[in-house]
This record gives C-alpha cells, sequence and structure tokens, in this order.
C-alpha cells in the first residue's frame, strides 16, 4: 500500500468493499486513486475466516469431509476429490475404477457449473445481464444431477474416503448425456452474445494482463496461468484419478488479457463435457469403495496431493500422527494465491478496470479466507 | 471492408439481440411458483432428520447404539438411554437433535446399523425460535408439519 497521504488532494484512498456486489464475496479493495487511475491496490481479507484448518484438527479425517466443501462453494465436488485423494494417498489405498470415473464425470460437471457461475457473475459486472440468466439455467441442471446424485445441491459431500458412499442412480449415465447434448449449443449461445460483442471486447482485451513470468513468479495457475500460454494443467501433468485415460486438450492463449481468461474458461467447459462422455463410456460395473478401516486410522506421516480445481491448483497438505483426527491439514487454495496477482495486474489501469480484474481472477472468498 | 460494414450495421448487437429473442419463448421458462407449486426435490435429498418407527407395534427402531451421536462433526445428537432390566437391553428414553447447528452432512444417517435415523425429503424447517430449531424425540419421530401454502 502507498503511504496515504490526506493533505494532498490529487490522491484518493478508496475503499472497495467488503460489502460491495463486484468483489464476489467479502473482500475489501483500498485503491489508491488520481481520478480514475488506480496508483495502487491492498487487499484486506478475512472477513470470512472460519479457521477451517483448525477445524480439521478436532475432526476425524471422515468427520473433516463435510468442511471441505465449504471452502470453494461453488465447485464443492473439486474439494471433496482433492481431500479424499489426499487422505487416500496417506492411507495408501486407492478408489475403485468405478468410483474414479464417477468421481470424473461429477468433478468435471462441477468445474462446468463453477464456471457458468464465474461467466454469469463476470458479464454482470461488466454490465451484461442476459448470461447470468442462461448461465444459472443450465447450472440448474447439473445442480439437479447432483441433488439426484447425493442429496444435496452446493455443498455436496459427495466423495467419501476410499470411494464413494452412494451408487449411481438409475438414468444417472441418460442424464449425463443429455446434459452434455444439451449444454454445447448453450456454450455457443453464450459466444454468440459475449464473444463479438464490441463492448465485451472493449472492456476486456489488454485489461489486466499477467504474462507468463508474471504469472510464474506469483504462483499463479488454472485458466488465469493457461490464458498467458503456459500448457499446464495438473490433469495432464500429474494425472490423478485416472485422467490419464482420457482424450481431451489444455485450451492455451497467448495475451494473458481479460479476454483470453473468458476464450479459456469457455473451451474448458467445453473440454470439460468432452471429458464426461468419455468417463460415461467407460463406466463399467463393479466396486465403489476400496478397503478402508470403519476408524481411519492412517501411519505416522504427510502427504501432499493437489488437483486441478475450476480456479487453479488445490492442494491439501496432510500431517498425522497416528491418531484418529489430523495433526495438521493445510490447504493451498488457488483464489488465495490468484488474488496476489490482483495488485499488478489493476496497476496503472483504471477503477472500471478494477471488477472486471476481481471477476476474471475468479475468486470464492470462502476459500481466500478459509 | 466487411469489417467495417459489420461494425456499421451493428452486426455484434443483432446477433446478441436475436439470441435473446429466441429465448422469449414461453416454453423456456424455468420459474418455480414455490409456494404454489411445490418442488419435487430428489429422492436421496437430505432434509430434516427423522427417527423412524416401527409402523406395525409404533416402537422406536433406534437401538440407543449412540454411533450417530460418534459420527457426528458437530457432536450435536445427544442419545439418552436407560437399560432394561429384564430385556438386558438398551430402552431409548430421550433423543435430541440441534438442526441448527446440522449442515445435512449425512455422516449420522450412514453410520445407523438399523436405519432408525433418517435425513427425509422435508426441507420446511423454519422456527420463530432458537429453541424450536432444537428437535426433540416427538418431533424427530413425528416429522414437521409445515403448511402448505395454496394459491
Amino acid at each position: 500500500m502507498p503511504e496515504s497521504t490526506f493533505l494532498d488532494s490529487t490522491e484518493l484512498v478508496l475503499n472497495m468493499g467488503p460489502q460491495h456486489p463486484s468483489t464476489h464475496g467479502v473482500l475489501r479493495v483500498i485503491l489508491k486513486l488520481d481520478g480514475e487511475k488506480v496508483l495502487g491496490t491492498d487487499c484486506v481479507i478475512g472477513y470470512l475466516h472460519r479457521g477451517v484448518e483448525k477445524i480439521a484438527e478436532n475432526r476425524t479425517y471422515a468427520q473433516f469431509n463435510p468442511y471441505v466443501d465449504r471452502m470453494d462453494y461453488v465447485a464443492a465436488i473439486s474439494n471433496g476429490l482433492g481431500y479424499c485423494l489426499a487422505i487416500e494417498k496417506l492411507l495408501n489405498v486407492e478408489a475403485p475404477p468405478r468410483a474414479q470415473a464417477v468421481r470424473v464425470i461429477l468433478t468435471e460437471l462441477n468445474r462446468i457449473a463453477s464456471h457458468l457461475v464465474w461467466l454469469g457473475t463476470h458479464a454482470l459486472d461488466i454490465g451484461a445481464i442476459t448470461p447470468v440468466f442462461y448461465c444459472f439455467r443450465e447450472r440448474e441442471e447439473a445442480l439437479k444431477i447432483f441433488e439426484n446424485y447425493c442429496g444435496a445441491r452446493l455443498t455436496t459431500h459427495a466423495f467419501r474416503i476410499g470411494g464413494l458412499q452412494y451408487e449411481t442412480y438409475d438414468g444417472f449415465e441418460k442424464e449425463v448425456l443429455a446434459f452434455c447434448d444439451m449444454f454445447l449449443p448453450k456454450v455457443d449461445e453464450y459466444e454468440e452474445l459475449l464473444t463479438n460483442n464490441r463492448i465485451w471486447a472493449g472492456r476486456l482485451k489488454h485489461v489486466g494482463v499477467l504474462n507468463a513470468e508474471e504469472c510464474k513468479e506469483y504462483g499463479v495457475t488454472g485458466p488465469v496461468l493457461r490464458a498467458a500460454g503456459v500448457k499446464w494443467d495438473l490433469r495432464k501433468a500429474q494425472p490423478y484419478s485416472g485422467y490419464q485415460q482420457y482424450d481431451f486438450e489444455i485450451p492455451t492463449c497467448e495475451n494473458g488479457d481479460t479476454y483470453d481468461r473468458y476464450t479459456v474458461r469457455i473451451e474448458e467447459m467445453r473440454q470439460s463435457a468432452r471429458i464426461m462422455r468419455q468417463a460415461v463410456e467407460k463406466l463399467a460395473a463393479g466396486p465403489i469403495m476400496a478397503k478402508v478401516p470403519k476408524v481411519i486410522k492412517p501411519p505416522v506421516g504427510e502427504v501432499y496431493v493437489s488437483i486441478e480445481a475450476p480456479k487453479g491448483e488445490l492442494g491439501y497438505y496432510v500431517v498425522s500422527d497416528g491418531t484418529t483426527q489430523p495433526y495438521r491439514v493445510r490447504v493451498r487454495p488457488p483464489s488465495f494465491v490468484n488474488l496476489q496477482a490482483l495488485g499488478r495486474m489493476v496497476a496503472g489501469g483504471l477503477v472500471a478496470d478494477v471488477v472486471a480484474i476481481i471477476g476474471t481472477l475468479d475468486i470464492v472468498l470462502g476459500e481466500v479466507d478459509r | 471492408m466487411a469489417n467495417l460494414l459489420r461494425k456499421i450495421f451493428l452486426a455484434d448487437l443483432f446477433q446478441g439481440l436475436w439470441v435473446t429473442f429466441r429465448n422469449q419463448n414461453p416454453k423456456y421458462i424455468y420459474t418455480e411458483q414455490y409456494p404454489a407449486e411445490r418442488p419435487k426435490v430428489a429422492e436421496r435429498y437430505r432434509g430434516a432428520p427423522r427417527l423412524n418407527i416401527n409402523p406395525d407395534n409404533d416402537e422406536t427402531l433406534c437401538i440407543s447404539c449412540n454411533l450417530c451421536a460418534v459420527a457426528c462433526p458437530e457432536n450435536l445428537i445427544v442419545v439418552g438411554w436407560e437399560r432394561n432390566e429384564q430385556t438386558k437391553r438398551k430402552d431409548l428414553t430421550t433423543f435430541t437433535y440441534d438442526t441448527s447447528r446440522c449442515m445435512f452432512c449425512g455422516l449420522c444417517e450412514d453410520a445407523c446399523p438399523v436405519d432408525a435415523l433418517e435425513l427425509t425429503q422435508d426441507f420446511e424447517m423454519a422456527s420463530y425460535t432458537r429453541d424450536g430449531q432444537i428437535w426433540d424425540r416427538e418431533m424427530l419421530e413425528h416429522g414437521p408439519a409445515p403448511k402448505a401454502y395454496r394459491s
């Protein structure tokens, strides 16, 4: 934060948030302005801190599972997958193939749902009101599949350590395929609305540029990194849950501006639908739960497992002291790390761009603060 | 040249307007008229808890094993029992379930060995008081009775 100068009338310190519709939660951004120009920013976080990592130390491994859904609540299933994979690695078990395929289907469906929330709210921030209704309409279909599968729409608690608690319901495969068929034309519809629109392009192109070098310096991952031209996706780089069997591409762009991040995420939704189709074909009968003891007592040790969540690399570092409760759980949330780049992306821009840049980072404050 | 013409004639804007126009069709209406039209929740929906009773003899299915209370991450279930001297079994006396702290994760339902505790499809659990959110055995056995509004 640059020093505040109360007597210098040319500079203005403005609080954006914590109660602001465009900060996507309770984020407070202190803007130092010279007219419309942003000279510096300072993020104040912690308004949604619930101490999830500390809660983990007082819960058994299975009991902590529902809490991880409450970090990135628009992509709860990805959070659950990361946690389950971490504990499975600690226990040295692997989920059976059928469980892995169902996990992939639901995680990719969740990626689509998360990107739809992002697209709708981002467009709303820029001033396009229509996309949010269309996005939420399609998201509703995805949430219906979650509800039918595990009984909850948002904080799903869908996976258990070692596999799945619930077998798929009758017509699960058909509904997922129907969703894919329905969804792809809808993505074209969003593109029709936005991609060529002059206001959309004018507000997003060359705004919030973050090149590949800067991305790596800040540790930024996910679509923000791929928009800068780095072909890095953990689903390809360190495949987990059977992702190596599926054929899909990593969409990348070159400029690393807000428009490219939009393009990358739109293409990622198409790729997710492609993965879901393949996973439904691979869905064979079999057990859904590995041999995991009722009382989970992992051996002494520590693991770090990271997955490609919709927002970037989501990592879980779990330390076990051999008891039924974890000694320490540390989460590496993608939103928190990506938020660091905000200052760099905003500097020199205009106030109106701040809203666009916060939107393009796709942060969820539940995950930033934990 | 083509680009210039597209720009002058606002082709990109009309493209977007055409999408919104297409979606005006009344068959795309998604709105649910909630109090009048009740949503159909999924079969596996995790809603209001219920303590099942045996329909044949109106006795509770609960065997007071306390596994649900142990499984609960929020420690919101309290099971009370007393030892029956004749059968040497535990008889359920009280069962308290604090729905104000519940996050409906379903771990208690998974832990129950006799399918006595169940999360049902009831979703209207609002109450005017905090105490009203703490459900006792009678409330759990009979379930909430929300008023069904009609249009």
